[in-house]
C-alpha cells in the first residue's frame, strides 16, 4: 500500500469545518462510499492516525475529498496542511455502505459531521429516488448544502435551534417522511443518540437500515481489537470491530447501549 | 551491489529466527490483516494475540486512549480461544516462513497448565506465557507481579512444555530482576519484557476516564526509556536470553535494545502508526550491521560500552 499522497486543496466550510481534496489515484479508484482513510496528521502530540470518512470521489481526476471538523490536536494539524504537501494516508479501509440495485427508493439521515460519508453514497447509489435528511446544530453549521442538493431528489434540513430549515431533530423529519412513504433502505450517520433513535424508528416500521459507527482506533485494519462495538450474535452479543467489520453495520446488528 | 555479509538469524533457546524482529502479541492479531500489506515471511516471528482456554469477549469500549507519544489500551484479551486458534489460524500462519509464538494466559494455575499442554501438541514454535496483562481481573498480572506467583506458574507448566518457554514479564513491579530470576529458576527458557505499564487518561470535559475499563496499559515510544533500562538490568542478572520490547519504532531502536542485552525484540504499537514499521526495522538493523561490520546479531547483544 502506498502511504504517501498529496494534498490538493483545503477549503474552509465554516469556523470549525474544512473540506480537503487529496490527490490519490489509488484511493480514488479503490474507494467506496462509507469507507474511511486513516491519516497521520502530524503536529506535536498527534501520535496515532485519525480515521476520516471518504466524502466524495472524483475517479477521473484521481482525487477524493474529506470533510473534517476540527476537534483536537490531530484535526487541527490537518487543517493547517497546504496544497502540494505530502500526506501519509492508509486507505481505503472498512466495508462501506451497500449499493444494491434492488433498493429503488433510499433515504440518508445525517447529523453534523456524520453527513460527510453520505454524499458519495448519494452520488453513487443506483436508486431511482433519493431523499436526504440532514440535521445540524444551527444555520452556521450547515455544510455542503448545494452538493447534497445536486446528489439527491429531495433535501430537507433540520436545525436544533430552528435558525435554518425545520426546527428540531432530524429524526423528527424522518418520522414525518415515513408517514408519507416508505424506503427500501435508509443509511444513517451521525451522533450516537441520533443513530440509535433513527435505527429504532426504522426497525419499528421494518425498514432496513445501515448505520456508520465511530470508535477510537489503533491499527485501523482489524489487528489490535481496540475499536470494539457491541453487536448481536444469535441470541447472544459479541464485540465486533468498527475498522474491519464496519464502519457500516446493519441497523439490526448494532446494540446501542 | 554490496554482497550481504551479515547473518541476521538468532537462536533463542532452540527457537530459530531468521532475524530478531518479532511482531508483539496483541498488536498483530493472527497476522491476517498485515499479510495484505507485506510478506509475513520477512518477520523473524509473530507472537499471536493473547490466547485463553475459552473464547473471551474482552473489555467494554473505548479500549484505546492516545497519550503523549504513546497509547493506553484496555482490550482485555479478546480472543477466539486456543482451540479456534489451532484450528483456524495456525494453517494460515504456516503458509509463511516465520516463527509462530503462541501467547498464553490463564485465570488459574490449572488453566496455565492446560494451555501449555494443548499448545505443546500444536504446531507452534514457542510458547510465551503472558504473566503480565494489566487488563484482566484474574490471573495474569496477579501471578506475574510476585516472584512467588511466577515460580508457582512456571514450575507447574514446565514439565509439560515441549516448546521453548518464554515468560513475559510485567514492568508494574518494584524490581523486575527479581521476577526474571524467579522465571529462570523455575525453568523459563527465555524472558520477554516489557508488557504495558498500567496507566490512565481522563477527559476533563466529561470528567470521566477515557477508557471503558478506567485503567489501561501504556505502550509506544513513551515507554521506551523504561523498557530499555529494564532490559539492561534483567540481562545483567539472568543467563537465559532476553527478548526486549517497549516503544521500538525503527532499526536504531532495535540496535539500542540489542546493545542493552536483548537477543531479539518485539514491536507492537509503532505498527499502528507505520504499518511497515516491522519491515523497516529489519532493514534498518541490517543496514546498521553492514555499515558497522557486524557479522551476527549476537555480536550486538549486550555490546553496550559503559
Ligand atoms: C470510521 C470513522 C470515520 C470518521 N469520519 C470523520 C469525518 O469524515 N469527519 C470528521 O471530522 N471526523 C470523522 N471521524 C471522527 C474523527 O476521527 C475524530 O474527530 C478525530 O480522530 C479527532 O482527532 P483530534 O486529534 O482532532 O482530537 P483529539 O480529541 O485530540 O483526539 C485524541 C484521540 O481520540 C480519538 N478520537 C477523538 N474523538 C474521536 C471520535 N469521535 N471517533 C474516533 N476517535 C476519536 C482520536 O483519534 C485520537 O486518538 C471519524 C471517526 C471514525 C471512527
Ligand atoms: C492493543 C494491544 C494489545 C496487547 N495485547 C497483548 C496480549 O494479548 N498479550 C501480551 O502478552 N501482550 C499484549 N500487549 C503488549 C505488547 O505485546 C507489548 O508488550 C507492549 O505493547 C510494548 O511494546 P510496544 O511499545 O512495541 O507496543 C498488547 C499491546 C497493545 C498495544
Ligand atoms: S483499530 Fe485495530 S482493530 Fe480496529
Amino acid at each position: 500500500m502506498n502511504l504517501i499522497h498529496r494534498v490538493g486543496a483545503v477549503n474552509r466550510l465554516n469556523e470549525e469545518t474544512f473540506l480537503m481534496t487529496i490527490d490519490s489515484p489509488e484511493i480514488a479508484a479503490a474507494g467506496r462510499p462509507g469507507q474511511f482513510v486513516n491519516i497521520r496528521c502530524g503536529g506535536p502530540d498527534a501520535y496515532l492516525r485519525r480515521p476520516i470518512s471518504i466524502c466524495r470521489i472524483d475517479r477521473e481526476r484521481g482525487t477524493f475529498d474529506i470533510g473534517v471538523q476540527i476537534r483536537g490536536k490531530g484535526t487541527e494539524a490537518l487543517s493547517r496542511m497546504r496544497p502540494m504537501e505530502p500526506i501519509d494516508i492508509m486507505g481505503p479501509l472498512g466495508n462501506g455502505f451497500s449499493l444494491k440495485p434492488e433498493d429503488r427508493r433510499i433515504a440518508v439521515v445525517g447529523g453534523g459531521i456524520g453527513v460527510f460519508p453520505l454524499l458519495q453514497l448519494l452520488i453513487e447509489h443506483p436508486a431511482s429516488e433519493k431523499l436526504a435528511l440532514l440535521g445540524f446544530r444551527s444555520r452556521d453549521q450547515v455544510v455542503l448544502e448545494q452538493d447534497f442538493q445536486m446528489a439527491c431528489d429531495e433535501l430537507l434540513i433540520a436545525t436544533d435551534d430552528g435558525s435554518y430549515g425545520t426546527a428540531g431533530f432530524v429524526t423528527s423529519l424522518l418520522e414525518k417522511k415515513l408517514g408519507e412513504k416508505t424506503f427500501d433502505r435508509v443509511f444513517i450517520c451521525g451522533p450516537t443518540p441520533m443513530m440509535k433513535r433513527a435505527a429504532a424508528i426504522l426497525l419499528e416500521r421494518n425498514v432496513p437500515c445501515e448505520v456508520s459507527l465511530e470508535q477510537r482506533m489503533g491499527c485501523g485494519i482489524g489487528a489490535c481489537l481496540v475499536c470494539a462495538c457491541k453487536t448481536r450474535a444469535g441470541d447472544d452479543w459479541d464485540y465486533a470491530h468498527v475498522c474491519k467489520d464496519g464502519p457500516v453495520f446493519s441497523g439490526e446488528a448494532v446494540i446501542f447501549d | 551491489m554490496m554482497e550481504k555479509k551479515t547473518d541476521m538469524s538468532v537462536n533463542i533457546a532452540g527457537l530459530k529466527l531468521k532475524n530478531p524482529v518479532i511482531a508483539a502479541s496483541g498488536t498483530f492479531g493472527f497476522g491476517r490483516e498485515y499479510s495484505a500489506l507485506f510478506d509475513l515471511s520477512r518477520l523473524g516471528g509473530i507472537a499471536v494475540k493473547g490466547l485463553t482456554l475459552e473464547p473471551r469477549k474482552g473489555n467494554p469500549p473505548p479500549r484505546i486512549a492516545e497519550t503523549p507519544s504513546g497509547i493506553l489500551n484496555s482490550v482485555g484479551l479478546q480472543n477466539p480461544g486456543v482451540h479456534a486458534f489451532i484450528r483456524d489460524e495456525i494453517p494460515f500462519l504456516r503458509r509463511y516462513d516465520t516463527a509462530i509464538i503462541a501467547n498464553a494466559s490463564g485465570n488459574t494455575v490449572e488453566e496455565y497448565e492446560e494451555m501449555v499442554r494443548i499448545l505443546s501438541d500444536a504446531d507452534v514454535d514457542a510458547i510465551e506465557l503472558n504473566l503480565s496483562c494489566p487488563n484482566v481481573k484474574e490471573g495474569c498480572m496477579a501471578f506475574g507481579s510476585t516472584a512467588a506467583g511466577i515460580t508457582q506458574v512456571v514450575s507447574r507448566v514446565k514439565p509439560f512444555c515441549k516448546k521453548p518457554l518464554i515468560v513475559k514479564l510485567t514492568p508494574n513491579v518494584t524490581d523486575i530482576c527479581e521476577l526474571a530470576l524467579a522465571a529462570e529458576a523455575a525453568g523459563a527458557d527465555a524472558v520477554s519484557l516489557i508488557n504495558t505499564l498500567l496507566g490512565m487518561a481522563i477527559d476533563v470535559k466529561t470528567r470521566r476516564p477515557i477508557l471503558g475499563n478506567i485503567m489501561g496499559g501504556l505502550s509506544g515510544p513513551a515507554v521506551k526509556p523504561v523498557a530499555l533500562r529494564m532490559v539492561y538490568q534483567v540481562s545483567k542478572v539472568v543467563k537465559i536470553p532476553v527478548i526486549g520490547m517497549g516503544g521500538i519504532s525503527n532499526g536504531t531502536d532495535v540496535v539500542e535494545f540489542l546493545l542493552a542485552g536483548a537477543s531479539a525484540v518485539m514491536i507492537g504499537t509503532a505498527g499502528f502508526v507505520n504499518p511497515y514499521a516491522w519491515v523497516e526495522a529489519i532493514n534498518g538493523l541490517e543496514q546498521y550491521m553492514l555499515e558497522n561490520n557486524c557479522r551476527s546479531v549476537a555480536e550486538l547483544t549486550g555490546g553496550l560500552i559503559v
